[in-house]
């Protein structure tokens, strides 16, 4: 029986990008996480700025002139096609770890066709979704700009 | 891809004793046609590296032993012929998210731990006709399709090597044991759900798969863990909304007693032990 403890090969934030078969749904797992986390990090600044209100009428006037550059402008759409894609995957996530669209058991004979596989035209959908959203917030922002 | 004349052989070498990290040893070999991942590290051990070290048996991708990371893709050695990759250069490393014990051996035990933490077995009420039986337990070909995929299983590793929550989360248990789990909570023989619920409601249960699905990508025996663990959420969440009733497992049938050996079948030998 072995009793020393090997040497560590845990890939680590790594393993989100490597280490599989870099297939469709890795990159959207791996998106959700990143949107998420930039959407928190969004939520966390939109409190810290907002929270100037508290301290009156002239803070508040600050804290909003010193967010509303182009960068910020750019910040927010990026936020927006965050959400975009978040909220459509987080759709087809819900569905899919209810069990639908991944098809039933089946006896495995080679080529395997996988749950993977069924339900690839949903995420193909949700990407197409997420695209309109994001087209349509994005006209939104240009139109927005223009005036 | 045409057959290379030479294949060189990028391997992960590590030895424990030597208090070095693991390191990258190119060693080129002779192709001869057929060859596998495996049989080229045959070779290298035979001819070039005597001290190299794997786990491998059966040679035909059934014991799921040579589980290793080539190419950048989580494989049985001996599924994989030298051709498949397209290249005359491969590389060999052990499966990631397990320690690495020397060379392309990894320390399979906590995969092995949280796959007996999971009850991997029938749990009945009736335990005596479980060691004694006097019949069979009744189950209808539809109830066994609802488990049969997940029982090819060979535990090789591959899945978890793949999975990208592994990557970063030791407390999960990862593709294999739950997707083992699923295969016993759907049988219609077991009644064990209620007490593998207990593990399942923590942080080892399947809440942290978020479906990158390269485990059933990876898998070398089509066996799917990725749907095994979304059907074991749905179940989990229909049982929390009170929508799921465990089936009672499935009665035993006695044995027959008026059958009739055909004509054209012979005895069987008698025991030589």
């Amino acid at each position: 029986m072995l009793d020393n403890k090997g040497h560590p090969n845990r890939l680590g934030v790594w393993g989100w990008l490597g280490g599989g078969t870099w297939g469709l749904e890795r990159y959207l797992y791996t998106l959700h996480r990143l949107t998420g986390l930039g959407l928190l990090l969004y939520f966390l600044l939109h409190i810290v700025v907002t929270s100037a209100r508290a301290f009156g009428p002239e803070a508040w006037a600050a804290s909003m002139g010193r967010v509303s550059g182009g960068v910020f402008v750019l910040g927010e759409f990026l936020v927006f096609a965050a959400f975009a894609f978040h909220a459509s995957n987080g759709v087809r996530l819900i569905l899919v770890e209810l069990g639908f669209a991944i098809g039933n058991p089946i006896e495995p004979i080679y080529p395997y066709r996988t749950s993977v596989h069924e339900q690839r035209p949903l995420a193909l959908g949700i990407l197409v979704l997420a695209g309109l959203v994001l087209a349509a917030g994005g006209y939104n922002f240009l139109a927005h700009l223009s005036h | 891809m045409t057959a290379p004349v030479n294949v060189t052989f990028r391997i992960r070498r590590y030895d424990p004793a030597s208090q070095q990290p693991p390191a990258w040893e190119d060693v080129t070999i002779p192709y001869t046609h057929g060859m596998t991942v495996l049989d080229g590290l045959r070779v290298i051990k035979e001819t070039r590296s005597a001290t190299l070290a794997w786990r491998s048996s059966c040679r035909m991708g059934v014991c799921g032993s040579c589980g290793m990371f080539i190419n950048g893709h989580p494989r049985l050695a001996c599924n994989t012929q030298i051709t498949e990759l397209g290249t005359s250069l491969v590389t060999v490393a052990p499966l990631p998210n397990f320690d690495i014990i020397r060379d392309l051996v990894p320390d399979l035990r906590p995969m092995f731990d949280a796959h007996a933490a999971l009850m991997p077995h029938l749990i009945r009420d009736d335990v005596q006709e479980m060691y004694e039986p006097t019949g069979e337990y009744f189950q209808t070909p539809h109830e066994l399709e609802q488990f049969l995929q997940f029982s090819y299983c060979i535990k090789c590793g591959c899945c978890m090597a793949a999975c990208p929550t592994m990557a970063t989360d030791p407390a999960y248990s990862g593709p294999m044991p739950l997707a083992q789990s699923h295969r016993y909570n759907v049988d219609s023989r077991d009644g064990g759900f209620g007490t593998r619920k207990q593990v399942l409601a923590t942080e080892k249960g399947p809440w942290k798969c978020h479906y990158a699905g390269e485990c059933s990508q990876a898998c070398p025996k089509g066996v799917d863990p990725a749907r095994a663990i979304q059907l074991m959420k749905r179940q989990l969440v229909f049982d929390y909304l009170r929508l799921y009733k465990q089936p009672c497992p499935s009665k035993v049938v006695p044995k027959p007693t008026e059958m009739k050996r055909r004509a054209d079948v012979p005895e069987a030998p008698a025991p030589t032990l």
